[in-house]
């Protein structure tokens, strides 16, 4: 059954057409990554369906529910929350107070609140940065700590937006197990991403987006050898590395 | 933790004794210190802790002195009942400004041109108000009751205002130990951020307003009693607006001290120039007052007690 469905929704900026009539489904349990080149379109798919902005055309719905009337607050407390692309940590607040933002609308107690805070920062493994300032970690910290506060709010649906960018291979294989974890856990995840080693570790489904449209969709086997795709995105001779799926 | 508890009762201690042994120019200043510090610890919950710049609280501070007068030469109703309706008036324009300002997402520069001119508007209409006294102002008569706020000498001014200054410092702890402290401080840091964090941004800040505008309108009802005299062009000048927020800021916004720390400091400031440059050129003391305040906001961008909490960290780092 699907949890998400967004059906042909449409964005535009001016005379920019960011989304085209984009529909799909995000099953339960499901992990769907969103691929294409910069400027696709991707993150204001997202910026649609965590309610930061409104579409012009079609509908979101979540567990039933049409989401475009709701403000980001309301679709994060009935358990769909986003990351930021570009990390967005609480400067003045601790790496604790940080996960708590996101604990505290779920429970009625302080003390809960800070009890689920250090659990998720005993599975991102920030526990021991707990006390540390926001502004002060380092990028693959500051990561991590965008997908602590997200887990903190309880989701279950988790939307990913580039959080493996800027980060090194031995980090971003770390983030790839982490991410593993969590959707062993049962979580529901759709994730923007660049990194191919990620999406092809990670997702179930692929959806390509180029110029605000859909061009392809289905498993990671299919998309690779998919000519549009190859021509759009992945780039001439990316299914003949050594590898089988290594960067063009 | 004794060191603490004795620490704070002999601070209670002292402060109790105080008024007893200075001077009535000594007392004087210690009222307006206590009363400036306990306006900037109200601004500071909605322009430090949830990061609003208000330069617009003229407009509460004056609707809860005007107010109370009002009711308390046409209606007999005690300023003690007075200052509540104040609040509440206070409440019901801080919930305006902010639903305007909030809603359609006014941030930063916006937002405070949307305070100063509320606060210019509420000028305007004291000004020609024949209620409020127009451009002469309004008298309140001296009556010595202190039923009716009006205390004889100094130092039931002094007590009063040192308890409204506790009362607000309490009222900030509160909300610094509550889910709404952490919810402003996320605000004040980044309000996209929160949002998706499931934070209603639009509903904490103007809880924060509300509060901040009724603790607003309090002080302005201790104004009203301790000068007897309201005139539009004083208390509803930019310049008070700023007088109340330049405190937070110097002290350190969003802390609990840092208020009541940069009310000490620009009082000190502004007295030591004062009587300094007595006599001498005019307006020198203002430009001297005003080149300290440039040097510390330069040097000290987050604020004095900010700055000393890092300094005792340091230094208590490196005997450990």
């Amino acid at each position: 059954m699907s949890l998400l469905t967004v059906e042909s929704v449409s964005k535009s900026f001016g005379g920019l057409k960011a989304v085209q009539r984009v529909s799909f489904a995000l099953a339960e349990g499901e992990v769907l990554a969103l691929i294409g080149p910069n400027g696709a379109g991707k993150t204001t798919l997202f910026h649609i369906v965590s309610g930061f902005l409104r579409p012009d055309e079609g509908s979101v719905r979540y567990a039933g529910e049409s989401l475009v009337h709701l403000r980001p607050h309301d679709i994060c407390q009935r358990g769909m929350v986003r990351t930021f692309q570009v990390t967005r940590p609480f400067h003045r607040l601790t790496v604790l107070e940080n996960v708590l933002v996101g604990a505290l609308e779920r429970v009625a107690h302080r003390r809960q609140a800070v009890r689920i805070a250090e659990e998720v920062l005993a599975l991102t493994g920030l526990a021991d940065k707990a006390g540390s300032m926001g502004r002060s970690l380092t990028l693959p910290d500051r990561k991590r700590l965008e997908l602590a506060r997200a887990l903190a709010t309880g989701p279950r649906v988790l939307l990913l937006d580039e959080v493996m960018a800027g980060l090194n291979p031995t980090e971003t294989g770390r983030l790839i197990d982490l991410i593993r974890t969590i959707h062993g856990r049962g979580m529901t995840i759709l994730l923007i991403e660049h990194i191919m080693k990620a999406v092809m570790a990670l997702a179930q489904r692929i959806l390509v987006l180029n110029y605000g449209e859909l061009i392809a969709q289905g498993t990671p086997e299919e998309i690779v050898r998919n000519p549009k795709v190859i021509e759009a995105y992945l780039g001439e001779g990316y299914v003949d590395t050594e590898a089988g799926w290594g960067p063009c | 933790m004794i060191m603490r508890a004795l620490l704070a009762a002999g601070v209670i201690a002292m402060l109790l004794a105080l008024p007893y042994w200075v001077s009535s120019l000594w007392q004087n200043l210690l009222i307006t210190t206590f009363y400036y510090a306990y306006l900037a610890q109200a601004w500071n919950i909605l322009g430090g802790y949830a990061g609003q710049l208000s330069l617009g609280h003229a407009a509460f501070f004056s609707i809860g002195a005007y107010t109370s007068a009002v009711l308390a030469i046409h209606v007999g109703i005690s300023p003690w009942l007075g200052m509540f309706v104040g609040a509440f008036l206070a409440v019901l324009l801080s919930l305006g400004i902010g639903y305007v300002g909030f809603r359609f997402g006014l941030r930063g520069f916006y937002f405070v041109l949307l305070t100063v001119a509320s606060a210019e508007i509420c000028r305007l209409i004291a000004l020609h108000l024949p209620i409020l006294g127009g451009y002469t102002g309004l008298f309140i008569n001296f009556s010595r009751n202190p039923l009716q706020f009006q205390f004889q000498g100094k130092i039931p001014y002094y007590f009063v205002s040192l308890g409204f200054l506790a009362m607000a410092s309490l009222v900030v702890w509160l909300i610094q130990r509550s889910k709404l402290g952490v919810y402003l401080l996320a605000i004040r840091d980044d309000e996209d951020a929160s949002e998706a964090l499931g934070v209603n941004t639009f509903r904490y800040k103007m809880v924060a307003y509300a509060i901040s505008a009724a603790l607003t309108a309090f002080g302005g009802t201790f104004y009203a009693y301790y000068q007897f005299y309201l005139q539009p062009n004083t208390v509803l000048n930019l310049n008070h607006s700023v007088d109340i927020m330049i405190r937070a800021i110097v002290g350190g916004t969003g802390t609990i001290l840092g208020p009541i720390l940069g009310s000490f400091l620009l009082e000190l400031l502004g007295e030591f120039s004062r009587s300094f440059f007595a006599g001498g050129v005019a307006g020198l003391n203002v430009v001297t007052y005003g080149t300290l305040l440039i040097v510390v906001v330069l040097f000290l961008p987050r604020g004095v007690y900010p700055a000393i909490v890092a300094l005792a960290r340091r230094v208590t780092g490196k005997q450990a």
